[in-house]
């Protein structure tokens, strides 16, 4: 039996290669092999591309081309600029604090600094996900002074929008912001002296992060470091990557801000329309936050239902959703994003939208997701 | 059907969530209204899912518990 090609609605975990991103991908691959560090011809020229990809991405994100490093992964940057500002601010703190619904790259790094006879706290967020300058303020009063605070641009599973600028404006210290979930899509907040993305999050190829760091910033390598182009990362660079990815970013903030279809804005309205389907089944939790989301997620929890028979009887469906119940984690323990905020853990469903989903798509699966839920129940037993 | 109880106590452990919120959704109707169930899980989830349960049920939740062996135990208030 052949099976209709699935409906991919899964985004926000990776965007498939843009066709700009392609195009460049090829043409650098046999142009941009040498080692731009040397002096001959070949270097020259890869030199010259990966210089060029550096600008286009300064450009995009509204940054110095200096302040931009290409890492080998969006999580290698995330770790280099949390520790890299903890590293440069040593002399005056260890403690790290960071809001409880980062993603786990900086959750983790937190942990590896905690392990090195640092500190690391997180701050409490409301409902939707969101962290206040208030609960920041708290976390200070209880913990001391932070040397560096961590606060996402984004949520990457409920896509609620983070006070990045208002934290930044309270703290007086520097700020590090994960803008994995929003880059290529919205503009970077400010008032951070480091930043973290990455390519394959906008269209361009896996193994390519972004890190940014402000000419202020005090910002030290956290690791053994090399000696290469860049001093900030390690490892031969991968030219061909960053100019693709550069083409990707490129592309990808024109598609979203372009009149008449701006892809944020259809993006918006066809994650509205999904919560409104989801909201009309009983007993479920859409999770949309109100003033500031990203347009292209929408997440949702449904009682009694288990998240990997929902994520697979939609797959069998034909639609490829991702889920952050614990029965779809490798490990037991539920969305540490979904605990954060209080919401049902069990159940859950992350819809993400890009550049080739069809309004008919989330349409079609506004209508069959009812019908998937009620099934799902009627196994349970659970009194209706 | 049998009389409603004022207190009802459920063995979820090494059940997986939703397995725990599927056994109080299907207990809740026996106890009295003001009357409690305890469900004795030790699945993570459940501490967060009882509560969110609650809060979606329109029932109380009235705190955890740890049992003489350690496993949590969150007790639930019917209020309607």
């Amino acid at each position: 039996m052949s099976q209709a090609p699935a409906v991919y609605l899964d985004h926000a975990s990776g965007q498939p290669l843009h066709p700009a991103a392609r195009e460049v991908l090829e043409q650098a691959t046999g142009r941009a092999y040498a080692d731009p560090r040397r002096l001959h011809r070949p270097a020259r020229e890869a030199r010259l591309l990966l210089d060029n990809a550096r600008a286009v991405v300064a450009e995009c994100l509204g940054v110095r081309p200096d302040e931009v490093t290409f890492t080998p992964s969006g999580t290698h940057a995330v770790h280099l600029g949390v520790l890299g500002l903890l590293a440069g601010r040593a002399r005056q703190g260890n403690l790290l604090l960071a809001s409880s619904v980062e993603h786990s790259a900086v959750l983790h790094a937190g942990a590896w600094h905690a392990a090195r006879s640092g500190r690391f706290e997180t701050v409490p967020v409301d409902r939707h996900g969101r962290v206040s300058p208030a609960a920041v303020t708290a976390a200070v009063a209880r913990h001391g002074e932070p040397a560096v605070v961590a606060v996402q641009a984004a949520n990457h599973e409920v896509g609620v929008l983070q006070p990045v600028n208002e934290v930044a404006a309270l703290v007086e210290v520097p700020v590090f912001v994960d803008a994995c979930a929003s880059a290529g899509r919205l503009p970077l907040p400010s008032g951070w002296a480091a930043a973290a993305a990455s390519a394959h999050k906008w269209g361009g190829p896996a193994g390519v992060g972004v890190l940014l760091v402000r000419r202020s910033a005090r910002w030290r390598n956290p690791f053994p470091g090399d000696e290469r182009a860049d001093e900030r990362t390690i490892g031969f660079e991968n030219v061909p990557g960053a100019l693709a990815a550069a083409a990707a970013l490129r592309a990808s903030i024109e598609e979203h801000d372009r009149a008449p279809h701006k892809l944020a804005e259809v993006h918006t309205s066809l994650t509205s329309l999904l919560a409104d389907a989801v909201e009309s089944i009983p007993d479920t939790e859409v999770f949309l936050a109100p003033d500031g989301r990203l347009p292209h997620i929408v997440a949702f929890s449904c009682l009694y239902v288990d998240g990997e028979a929902l994520v697979t009887e939609l797959d069998r469906l034909g639609f490829a959703v991702a889920s952050g119940s614990a029965c779809t984690a490798s490990s037991l323990e539920p969305s540490h994003v979904l605990t954060a905020m209080g919401a049902l853990t069990h159940g859950n469903v992350r819809v993400s939208l890009g550049r080739d989903t069809l309004p008919a798509h989330v349409h079609r699966l506004a209508e069959v997701l009812p019908d998937v839920v009620e099934r799902l129940r009627a196994e349970t037993g659970v009194p209706r | 059907m049998t009389d409603p109880v004022d207190h009802l106590e459920l063995d979820c452990r090494g059940l997986l969530c939703p397995r725990p919120i599927i056994e109080l959704a299907k207990a809740i109707v026996d106890v009295a209204v003001g009357g409690t169930v305890a469900v004795v899980a030790d699945d993570p989830a459940a501490r967060v899912d009882v509560q969110a349960w609650c809060r979606m049920r329109g029932q109380e939740y009235a705190g955890s518990q740890v049992t003489a062996a350690g496993v949590p135990t969150y007790l639930v208030r019917r209020v309607n």
